[in-house]
């Protein structure tokens, strides 16, 4: 390269870096989303119990919390929305009966409780206060007030008077606190924002859960609490401080692993099973490892490698365990190990990893529709119609016989009521017929040869390679995780009129950082969306949240 | 620092006191007549409800003849068993009115809150057992219970309210576990010792309450409706405490069963089969030891998935893309998907009658209301969706009848069933879907 050429690509790149800090790339102002009630997922609660009181103690009881609904393409949106019902309440107690009652334990007591009573057989309010007001603070992301703790102080002494068993009664206490709707629901409180009295924002201690529930999945350590305290949260470095620490924890892995996992909607995997007959290659153990695999390829590229999110769709670095080996075709060593499938392998990218072929396909044969769908719910944020209940499947009877899906499908393309949606799912979904239903590599279908050329959005290709690209250079790629992560951080599906440019500024922000997910995660818990909130007009809410 | 405030808390009196029973277990239970318990309390009547997926192939369900002695055609021919003890309802409808036709949601939704749903993740009003459950399940630890044989959670057709589902039970060791571990007490035990914990519980649960409600003051409405509902859950605890300090009575069908192992995930029919038994067998005798009075099994989903070894569509997909053969006059594969289902009922019926109570069995203290989601599912049909109801209820119902509808609203039977269950109401449903009639035929 020419001295010349040097600085001229120097320059370039000077003026991309100050592209990069381009002064229109501010955040819109009045941003902010509105005050959210979430009930814990499964894994919140899990994640709860185990960073207080051990993994040996949380995995003892089944979290007791409802399936969600998928709101918008997430779980945690339904969070926002889900109703307990008495049954529930029911489950909620009997864990936190057996929660409790290992906490107190033998085993246990000498490392969870940081005092010892004066007797075993009778109450010691002094000790009782200590591990409460302690383990309250943690369990309801906030301290208790005085009034509070006084009650359980009393309710553990009174329990142990009764029982003539101090840590009885330190069960019972914790029992209470545990299924408190201040443990089980993550509430979120405003204050006025000093610096703009007319706008509002998230308390300390509600900005500290939506910090460490979006990137830990779990609730604020003890540090992060402090912080609140002190009000450093609501202070520009403070925040930064604090938002660095958590994004250098070991725990980011936990919190995107669930994001993600929420996202790709592998929630399927808990029902999950193919045909034995068909495939019997392919056990429970098989596809709790596709999971696996794609969750590990995922957290490396993004957050050990900080590449470019969109090479997730084209990447042939993966990782692989014994499993799974036999369902690629490979030769795998114990344990999980990073592989890289061959320059010319059909593997390439999320699309051709056994999580997604398998997830989206009937549990005897591939479904072209389903992956097509899937691909643009789940990485485009596109919304593909439920068929029209009138369908005339009479031609479909006709196909059969038909050797490929790719004829087989051919039939809604002449009937003009399911043609409008199965062109938006089938031709990408056709592309990936190399893969059966359990995503096991096959050269033909029944003996045909199979044509696996297509066309995503205007980009036509002929390979699953041709596929990988378009949908890696698709436009509303970017945008669909930047949508679906500001959900999943702030609580609840975004609201395109008042979340818009906010969006677009985020994903700005995100091509700005040349597609780096680290740098989103930080661009977002660090804007005044995050932090701000919206008052829920009257006709939404039936009132505007109070102060 | 406030002092301590004793007086909110109950005193307890029981002190881990020991009641024991002096009486051989077999004079305790019933009065002379088998009719009722021996205080004279009148045997409980229960409420259940069963499920199927994807309707019927109509020639070769519905029989010829109505009325008692109906012919049985080969779709429901596993039924013989238990013809005499349940009915058969055909030519009912659901009404959409001006709701769209939500394939596979709509039947079920109508038929299971009588009014008809507006979008597919709308679930209007609130599923009969919720309602039912208030009216019955006041005097058992459980409200209700909800059970799949798909293993799968999301699977249930009960809801308390639009985004309250019951969850169902989905793992049979699970099940168990959650029946028969350490808060269950064996009605037959011969001794009783209420746990002085439980009293404390109880006093504990009015602290977190009154805790709770001062939370409502700072949320908008619907949330606030969320949490109310959630206070409305603390007391039911309130409810099922007082329960466990009381001796239950003697149940004489009770027996501990065997822990059953956890089954592997999937659906094929076999597995669906051995699951839907298994849970059955768990949900029976959880109503026979008294511990809930409303029951709910669902066999399939609404968009069964049922798969058939060697055949290549589930059976949600057979519906739409297998031929009506054009000999036989219906699909054959989907048939088989259809009387797999049937025997199952006929499993679920034959099980409830095998429970002995009185002199009669816990079938005869019952009424079971089964439902489907379409009628004729190959082209999302709804009207002439079929039901089944099992049980007399107490005698009050007669069985062994095939009723014809003649396109009366199909929620006449959820009317009926909640008449039956002692509640005060004039009609049931919505819009077209409204009714004040009983299916007469089948009182006594």
């Amino acid at each position: 390269m020419s001295f010349q050429r040097t600085i001229l690509t120097g320059i370039c790149i000077l003026l991309l870096s100050c592209g990069q800090q381009n002064p229109e790339l501010v955040e819109p102002p009045d941003s902010g989303t509105p005050l959210r009630l979430r009930l814990l997922t499964a894994t919140q609660y899990a994640n709860s119990i185990t960073h207080l009181f051990g993994a040996d103690v949380s995995e003892s009881v089944l979290p007791p919390i409802p399936p969600m609904d998928r709101t918008d393409g997430l779980l945690a949106s339904g969070a926002t929305l889900v109703g307990v019902t008495s049954d529930q309440i029911s489950q909620i107690q009997l864990a936190a009966a057996r929660i409790a009652e290992l906490v107190v334990d033998e085993e246990h007591r000498d490392f969870l409780i940081p005092c010892r009573p004066e007797s075993v057989n009778g109450p010691d309010a002094g000790c009782a206060s200590l591990f409460l007001s302690a383990t309250g603070r943690l369990l309801q992301r906030r301290p208790l007030t005085d009034d509070r703790l006084v009650e359980l102080v009393d309710i553990a002494d009174y329990a142990a008077t009764e029982t003539e068993d101090f840590y009885d009664g330190l069960a019972l206490a914790l029992e209470a606190l545990l299924i408190s709707p201040e443990f089980m629901f993550i509430m979120e409180s405003v204050e006025p924002d000093p610096e703009q009295p007319e706008r509002l924002r998230l308390d300390d201690y509600s900005l500290a859960s939506r910090l460490s529930f979006l990137l830990w999945n779990a609730p604020p350590d003890d540090v992060l609490l402090s912080s609140a305290a002190s009000g450093e949260l609501h202070n520009n470095q403070g925040l930064k401080n604090a938002v660095d620490r958590l994004l250098s924890s070991e725990r980011l892995q936990d919190g995107m692993r669930a994001f993600f996992d929420d996202m790709l909607a592998f929630d399927e995997f808990d029902s999950l099973a193919k045909d034995p007959v068909v495939y019997p290659m392919v056990t429970g153990t098989t596809l709790e490892h596709a999971r696996e695999q794609t969750l590990r390829t995922i957290i490396h590229h993004l957050l050990v490698e900080d590449a470019d999110y969109r090479d997730l769709f084209t990447t042939r670095d993966t990782f692989m365990s014994m499993p799974l080996a036999t369902v690629y075709g490979v030769v795998a060593g114990e344990g999980w190990t990073p592989f890289e499938f061959d320059y010319d392998s059909p593997r390439i990218g999320l699309l051709t990893q056994v999580s997604f072929l398998a997830a989206n396909s009937h549990p005897v044969r591939s479904s072209p529709t389903l992956r097509g769908r899937a691909l643009r719910e789940r990485f485009l944020c596109q919304r593909v119609p439920d068929p029209p209940p009138n369908v005339d499947f009479s031609l479909l009877e006709e196909a059969e016989h038909a050797t490929t899906a790719r004829e087989r499908l051919s039939v809604h393309n002449s009937n003009p009521s399911c043609a409008g949606c199965h062109l938006i799912t089938d031709p990408m979904g056709l592309s990936l017929e190399n893969f059966d239903g359990a995503g096991i590599f096959r050269q033909s279908e029944n003996g045909a040869e199979l044509d696996i050329s297509g066309e995503l959005d205007g980009i036509f290709y002929e390979d699953i390679s041709g596929l990988a690209n378009a949908l890696r250079n698709h436009p509303k790629l970017s945008a669909c995780l930047v949508n679906r992560l500001y959900a999943y951080g702030t609580g609840g599906a975004v609201s395109l009129r008042y979340d818009r440019d906010s969006l677009r500024w985020l994903e700005q922000e995100f091509v700005a950082e040349n597609y780096r997910f680290r740098a989103l995660l930080r661009t977002l818990v660090l804007s005044e969306a995050f932090s701000s909130v919206r008052p829920i007009p009257v006709a939404e809410s039936g009132t505007i949240a109070s102060l | 620092m406030k002092t301590l405030n004793r007086r909110r808390f109950l005193r307890g009196t029981l002190g881990g006191g020991i009641i024991t029973l002096g009486l051989p277990l077999l004079d305790v239970f019933l009065n002379d007549n088998g009719t009722a318990y021996a205080d004279g309390s009148p045997i409980p009547t229960r409420f259940g409800t069963w499920s199927w997926g994807l309707g019927m192939s109509e020639s070769i369900f519905v029989p010829k003849k109505t009325g008692a002695d109906f012919d049985l055609p080969e779709e429901i021919s596993a039924l013989a068993s238990v013809q005499h003890h349940i009915n058969l309802y055909t030519n009912f409808h659901v009404f959409k009115d001006d709701a769209p036709n939500l394939c596979h949601h709509s039947g079920w939704v109508i038929l299971r809150s009588g009014i008809a749903p507006t979008t597919r993740e709308n679930r209007p009003g609130e599923t009969i057992d919720v309602a039912v459950a208030r009216q019955l399940g006041n005097a058992t630890r459980f409200r209700s219970l909800s059970a799949t044989a798909t293993g799968d959670v999301r699977d249930s057709f009960s809801y308390e309210g639009g985004n309250s589902v019951n969850a169902p039970e989905w793992s049979p060791l699970r099940f168990y576990q959650r029946l028969f571990g350490d808060e269950f007490q064996d009605p037959n035990a011969s001794t009783f010792i209420p746990d002085p914990r439980v009293m404390v519980r109880k006093s504990a649960l009015t602290a977190v309450q009154e805790q709770a409600q001062k939370l409502q003051q700072s949320v908008g409405a619907a949330d606030r409706e969320r949490l109310d509902q959630y206070f409305s859950g603390l007391r039911d605890l309130e409810r099922r405490f007082d329960l466990q300090l009381t001796r239950p009575d003697p149940r004489e069908a009770c027996v501990m069963l065997e822990e059953p192992a956890n089954l592997a995930n999937g659906l094929d029919a076999d597995l669906v089969s051995k699951r839907h038994r298994l849970m059955t067998d768990l949900m029976l005798m959880a109503v026979a030891c008294d511990q809930t009075r409303v029951f709910n099994m669902f066999y399939a989903a609404a968009f069964s998935a049922t798969t058939k070894p060697g055949y290549d569509k589930p059976h949600h997909t057979a519906t739409h893309e297998e031929a009506v053969d054009t000999e036989l006059g219906y699909q054959p594969n989907t048939s088989w998907y259809t009387r797999r289902a049937m025997e199952e009922w006929g499993y679920y019926v034959n099980a409830l009658a095998s429970f002995r109570e009185g002199d009669g069995s816990l079938l005869d203290n019952t009424f079971i209301y089964a439902t489907t989601d379409q009628s004729f599912a190959k082209i999302h049909s709804i009207d002439g969706i079929p039901m089944f109801s099992a049980g007399t209820a107490g005698g009050r119902v007669k069985t062994g009848l095939h009723v014809d509808g003649g396109g009366t609203a199909g929620c006449r039977l959820g009317f009926t069933a909640q008449r039956l269950m002692g509640m005060d109401i004039e009609s049931w449903g919505d819009k077209s879907n409204h009714t004040s009639s009983e299916i007469g035929e089948i009182l006594v």
